[in-house]
């Protein structure tokens, strides 16, 4: 940015380009229409989240609620049915939490130590194993479902939440392995040999000098952790148990349930619940964000 | 000097968890579910061994054709229609515009929200009786219709349209951080020559930002093979059969309709199909020019 602003007190020598004209209104135009296109959905979201079902009723999306109220939102939150029992999001909200901050943890953990073993020390077998952990990245988890049901089962962790950390952890190494490899990858050799002239061991040189030099590719590494999990459907859905279901399983079971006239108030108070902690997240990291799935965007 | 496995036998210990993920999690389960497809297991898995006739099943069942069919259908829409977008909103984002941050943080929102969230927010816009066409009726246009999620040959599209709508952002953000790295000097150059802007994006810019292109293609192609949440909030697979997707069939076959070997034959082409598409593509990305060794 800073670059391409200091081009601009450059004279280019060629003829002088028309900057202003119907084309800067044009590019405005399209700028704005695409923001509506984003913008629609979470206003009519927070829009009908506000309204009384019998307003909700007239059918007019787009319209203010005439008389605003979160007497919606506190039926999501303590009294909206997922199923059978009807206590409400919050259950889900404290599930999402409980799976949330182990897997965080223990996901990084051992993607950092695997990303650091890869890129400093690279012992036999290391390049095979980062093989299959790239390959496992892409492979559609259907393949291992069953098998890991079926495993955990044996060890009595499924449908339990340290079953369904176990299971984040396992399909965030990859990820993580690479974020950290990469990170890793561009700090100085020289660093790290001088520190194994100075007699630094594996763990030594890991906590003393490359965990404190990473704290910008840890907070990379949560952003994109915390948004990924508790955006989960499918392993929460599978592996939770109906007594841990994460918020996004409650949600989608409060929304499309099938007995009953629909709360369409209450199930778009409890769509924004459900998106309040990534959205969150979003705008207080700002471009830790885009760091962050730009370094996921996978490249070496 | 002691053996290499030796001297970094710590290196070994750390990556010990690393290995049993991928020796018991990905390597062991996969033997073990394309071992299951070979089988005639329903709720329980049996060994008796039957060869391909779980696949040519498969094969022959409407259900999995409708469900590669859509997935077909959704992945073209999904990807060239966020490359597009995601492409044109960072150009437009790069013609030095005033509040880029704010248009930026729009544009970037819906890829931090679920794809659960997603889908229950487009099934409330567009619902045929309450969402844009009866209000659009209200307005005094009686006869607008728009009830593609409620007819089965539209339906895909809709998701399809909700994907773009979550996940075009991100390639606008690599895009756009693809765009900023091209040098000054080539847009004086250009100008000098008198070419317009449109053709230096044609033919210089959209050229140096293939591997932009290729990384967001990867990315949109893993979610389509993934796709699941998203039809399940938005159409549940209905109306009938019309929007299953293969992620969908796997997984209703495993756990609700206890067909463990049809479920595992299914989860094995998917496996298979991306592993073809892939293997190339990580041989050149990562493995043909190996870095040099410390």
């Amino acid at each position: 940015m800073a670059s391409l602003t200091a081009n601009a007190h450059v004279e280019p020598s060629g003829p002088r380009p028309k900057r202003i004209g119907p084309g800067r209104y044009g590019v405005y135009a399209f700028l704005i229409i695409s923001a509506l296109f984003f913008l629609i959905p979470l206003y009519v979201m927070i829009v009908t989240s506000l309204k009384p079902m019998d307003e909700i009723r007239m059918g007019n999306l787009f319209a203010l609620p005439g008389s605003p109220s979160f007497d919606a939102w506190i039926k999501a939150w303590s009294q909206a049915c997922t199923g059978l029992n009807c206590e409400g999001i919050h259950v889900g909200m404290l599930n999402s939490i409980k799976i949330l901050i182990p897997s965080v943890i223990l996901s990084i953990a051992v993607g950092s130590v695997t990303g650091y073993a890869l890129s400093f020390w690279r012992p036999k077998g290391a390049n095979i194993l980062f093989a299959i952990l790239l390959l496992g990245a892409f492979i559609p988890y259907q393949v291992f479902l069953y098998p890991l049901v079926r495993i955990l089962s044996m060890v009595s962790l499924y449908n339990s939440i340290p079953g369904v950390v176990f299971v984040h952890t396992i399909f965030g190494l990859p990820l993580m392995t690479l974020l950290f490899r990469n990170f890793y990858a561009g700090i100085p050799i020289d660093l790290f040999k001088a520190a194994r002239v100075d007699g630094g061991g594996f763990w030594a040189i890991f906590l003393r000098l490359m965990l404190p030099l990473s704290t910008p590719i840890i907070v990379v590494a949560a952003i994109l952790q915390i948004t990924g999990i508790w955006n989960d459907f499918l392993f929460g859905l599978i592996f939770a148990g109906r007594e841990n279901f994460p918020m996004t399983v409650q949600l989608n079971n409060v929304v499309n349930s099938s007995f009953g006239e629909k709360e369409y108030n209450v199930n778009m108070a409890a769509t924004i619940l459900t998106a309040l902690v990534p959205l969150f997240v979003y705008f207080v990291s700002g471009r830790w964000f885009v760091r962050g799935i730009a370094s996921g965007a996978v490249k070496g | 000097m002691k053996p290499r496995f030796l001297r970094f036998w710590m290196a070994q210990v750390a990556l010990a968890p690393a290995w049993l993920i991928v020796i018991f999690a990905y390597i062991g389960t996969i033997l073990w579910t394309i071992q299951i497809s070979f089988t005639s297991s329903k709720v329980f898995p049996v060994s008796n061994y039957v060869g391909f006739s779980q696949y040519t099943r498969l094969f022959g069942s409407e259900r999995w054709i409708i469900s590669v069919q859509n997935l077909a259908i959704f992945g073209l829409i999904f990807i060239v229609g966020c490359l597009i977008l995601g492409f044109l909103l960072a150009v437009f984002l790069d013609q030095r515009i005033r509040a880029e941050s704010v248009f930026r943080t729009i544009f970037l929102y819906p890829y931090a929200l679920s794809f659960i969230v997603t889908g229950l927010v487009w099934q409330w816009t567009l619902n045929p009786t309450l969402g844009v066409q009866q209000t659009v009726r209200n307005w005094g246009w009686e006869s607008f219709t728009f009830d593609w999620l409620s007819r089965g040959d539209r339906a895909i599209y809709v998701i399809a349209l909700a994907g773009m709508w979550q996940a075009s952002g991100l390639v606008m953000a690599i895009l756009l951080a693809g765009l900023r790295g091209v040098d000054g000097e080539l847009w004086k150059a250009a100008k000098v020559d008198g070419i317009p802007t449109w053709r230096v994006y044609v033919h210089i810019v959209i050229p140096i930002l293939t591997p932009m292109f290729v990384t967001a293609t990867v990315l949109l192609a893993t979610a389509v093979v993934k796709v699941y949440d998203l039809v399940v909030a938005l159409t549940n697979g209905g109306p009938g059969i019309s929007t299953e997707v293969p992620a969908k069939f796997v997984i209703e076959y495993l756990f609700q309709r206890q067909n463990l070997g049809l479920a595992t034959a299914a989860s094995t082409v998917m496996m298979i199909t991306v592993l073809c598409v892939l293997a190339p593509w990580l041989y050149v990305q990562y493995f043909r020019k190996p870095r040099s060794a410390h």
